[in-house]
């Protein structure tokens, strides 16, 4: 310690004030190396601030902050009260929804808004969360307590939880008005029933009535269900998950280790990351089979060739996949699940897991008397995310204008983070529109991982350009340290690559069977590029989000993939 | 040598090292740096500090948002020769609040919890060039009580 006038304070304290020299900080967050912002150098403070800011923050892609050096305690779900008496009368900013975008806009208005006081209102019983390690991350992990806890290990090795933070953060909804400099409150088990326009105030489930004065709609979405299985009974739905929650999560965990078949149905983003997910971890002891009516895992994301690529990747992680599967029936027989399909084909299993969609949540456009997308779903905004006067949706309930890339609705994890965001500017002021391009990836195993943005729609003609992969190029090498752990490598890779090492002479390629080890992809509208996918290719995004951006028309897109210097690391 | 071909409406196109040497000769538009729309970095163009910053995580939102925000102002404001001395007290009342907030500002003085390895271009031998012996001289200036 160091008497300065009197003060004693601490070297830390002065260690922030002495500067050294501006370094360049990489911020690398959770999803390295698929944080947008990785890439992007940050002139920071001077170093030694730095150095005590180092503990605590980091990049906004995950709202996350990652240096929490034991896993956080679980944030226990909060009781939610019968009574109106932890209810605030009025909040200064209401978000409707817990998520990702809600927490993403507190965030921005409470940067943006010195003392300002914003109430959360959520349906669950959780504090704000981020969902994609419940299909990814806590799947991969070694600690048996994971489940319980939430937490994980990042790519450099730190735990952290999936809450986006503890509960300390937060104020609690009845001191909310009185809180000297403002903060962020969360009344959890609450569902906002009807909305006011006119009035500015909505009520809640239990009666209760807030006012506002600028309000987010935030409420997400549920999963999809077949129709099929909706039909089907209870024994049916007993055994089918419908994944979205934290709590699907939990259940769907536990009955990975009871049953000794699970089924996955549907081929997007969620379905193949839970086939995945659940082939790494079952593979010696049971089957997980995956269907879908396309003819491989992304099928209506990637280009015919990748998404035969990949399905065959998936299937190397232990899953055992029925393509062009259209699901007709399901019943339950003799203790078991079946499955018919429409071709016939019969499956017998324990388990169903639905991952066909997400229908967003627009129940209060009724009574607030605000328009829904016929085309997209989700409440329909305008390019600032604005719905009406003082009210604006974010994440994936908002049907928005995109200036570069038309109206659209988003359902990923980034776009969340950043409407979420946007809205939380324009309800302080901003009056920005839509004009940072959000991003989306996805890992499915140790092989493949691919980052992308823009209209990604494998129904548009696509330019892909692809180089050799050397066995540089994984996600898992990309990173650091990989949390996920290493996967050994089988005998038959090993085989594989001694054999392209011999055919790799002087002959033209052609004669390669064809290896899109890394590249990356153009997806065209008018000539124009309007997605771009990163395939094994990493830390490039903000080179896509300029392409995307610029909207020009490009004679020769070869000249164009050059700027991405796939060859290199 | 590269090749090319078709499948349907998609087409693909095999490129060595060689092939890609060439720079670029696509266009891009250059950026504006003055776009209003533009997310920028931690200072914004006309000097500001922006505390939307995603890097600053959730230092300027959280519980100790408002001492956080005091104190940076004043240390990038600081015209002092050593830039900060004059800001010693924000300082305090930070750091004064986030000891109530220990979950949320886990005090650490050693680097171990910085993103690791790759994440910092410079080495993190963060010593001061201005030692701590030194700092009690410069900074014996009738400061603000």
């Amino acid at each position: 310690m160091l008497n300065f006038n009197g003060y004693k304070l601490s070297w830390s304290v002065l260690g922030w004030l002495f500067p050294l020299s501006l370094k360049f900080i990489h911020f690398s967050c959770l999803y390295k190396p698929h944080c947008p912002l990785f890439s992007r150098p940050y002139i920071l403070f001077n170093s030694m601030f730095f150095s005590f800011l180092s503990v605590v923050v980091l990049c906004d892609c995950c709202n996350a902050n990652a240096a929490v050096s034991e896993p956080a305690p679980a944030a226990e779900p909060v009781e939610s009260t019968a009574a109106h008496s932890d209810v605030p009368e009025h909040a200064p900013y209401l978000l409707i929804g817990g998520g990702t975008a809600s927490f993403a806009a507190a965030r921005s208005i409470r940067a943006r808004d010195p003392g300002a006081r914003v109430l959360i209102v959520t349906e669950e019983s959780e504090l704000p969360y981020m969902r994609p390690p419940l299909s990814k991350e806590l799947w991969f992990s070694d600690d048996p307590k994971a489940t319980e806890t939430l937490s994980f290990k990042q790519w450099n090795g730190k735990e952290r939880s999936i809450y986006f933070q503890p509960p300390s953060f937060y104020v609690s909804p009845t001191d909310l008005a009185k809180v000297e400099n403002g903060g962020v409150a969360v009344l959890t088990g609450r569902k906002v029933v009807h909305m006011d326009v006119r009035e500015n105030k909505v009520k809640l489930s239990d009666g209760a009535e807030i006012s506002y004065e600028k309000c987010l709609i935030a409420t997400g979405g549920v999963p999809r269900n077949l129709q099929v299985i909706d039909r089907a009974g209870e024994e049916v739905m007993k055994r089918t998950t419908l994944f979205r929650k934290i709590e699907d999560f939990r259940s769907l965990e536990k009955i990975s280790r009871e049953v000794k078949s699970i089924t996955i149905i549907g081929g997007g983003f969620l379905g193949s990351e839970l086939a995945c997910a659940l082939g790494r971890r079952c593979k010696s002891k049971h089957s997980v089979i995956q269907m879908f009516p396309e003819k491989g895992n992304m099928g209506k994301v990637l280009p015919e060739y990748l998404s035969n690529w990949t399905t065959e990747k998936v299937r190397k992680e232990g899953v055992n996949i029925i393509m062009d599967a259209v699901v007709k029936n399901v019943s339950y027989k003799n203790d078991k699940l079946e499955i018919k399909l429409k071709d016939g084909r019969l499956i017998e299993t324990d388990h169903v897991v639905a991952a066909v969609g997400l229908e967003p949540s627009v129940e209060l456009a009724k009574s607030a008397g605000l328009e829904v997308d016929s085309d997209f779903g989700g409440y329909r905004v305008n390019a600032e995310l604005q719905a009406r006067s003082n009210i604006w949706v974010a994440g994936d309930a908002a049907c928005f204008y995109d200036i570069k890339l038309g109206r659209r609705r988003v359902e990923h994890h980034d776009h969340a983070v950043v409407s979420g965001r946007l809205a939380g500017e324009n309800m302080t002021g901003a009056s920005k529109p839509y004009w940072h391009q959000s991003m989306f990836w996805s890992d499915l195993g140790p092989d493949v991982g691919y980052e992308a943005i823009g209209i990604v729609d494998s129904s548009l003609p696509t330019v892909g350009v692809f180089a050799k992969a050397t066995a540089k190029d994984t996600p898992k090498a990309a990173t650091e340290q990989s949390g996920t752990g290493i996967r050994s490598e089988s005998e038959t890779e090993a085989v594989a690559v001694t054999l392209k090492a011999e055919t790799t002479a002087p002959p033209p390629p052609v004669q390669q069977k064809e290896d899109y080890g890394k590249g990356v992809v153009f997806y065209l509208r008018d000539n124009v590029v309007v997605g771009i996918v990163l395939w094994n290719v990493f830390n490039r995004m903000p080179i896509a989000r300029k392409i995307i951006k610029d909207g020009e028309q490009h004679a020769d897109l070869n000249e164009v993939a050059k700027l991405f210097n796939i060859h290199e690391d | 040598m590269s090749y090319c071909k078709q499948e349907g409406k998609d087409r693909i196109i095999f490129v060595t090292k060689e092939d890609h040497e060439a720079p670029s000769n696509a266009e891009l538009i250059e950026d504006d740096p003055n776009d209003p729309y533009e997310d920028h970095g931690l200072i914004l163009p006309n000097g500001d500090i922006n505390w939307n910053c995603p890097c600053l995580g959730g230092m300027a939102s959280g519980p100790c948002g408002q001492q956080f925000k005091d104190a940076f102002s004043c240390f990038h404001y600081s015209k002092e020769e050593v830039k900060g001395s004059d800001c010693v007290e924000n300082f305090r009342s930070m750091q004064e609040c986030m000891q109530k907030y220990p979950e949320l500002y886990p005090q650490e003085d050693d680097n171990d919890s910085a993103p690791s390895g790759g994440a910092d271009n410079a080495p993190s031998d963060s010593v001061p060039t201005s030692s701590p012996e030194s700092t009690p001289a410069t900074t014996e200036n009738p400061a603000a009580s």
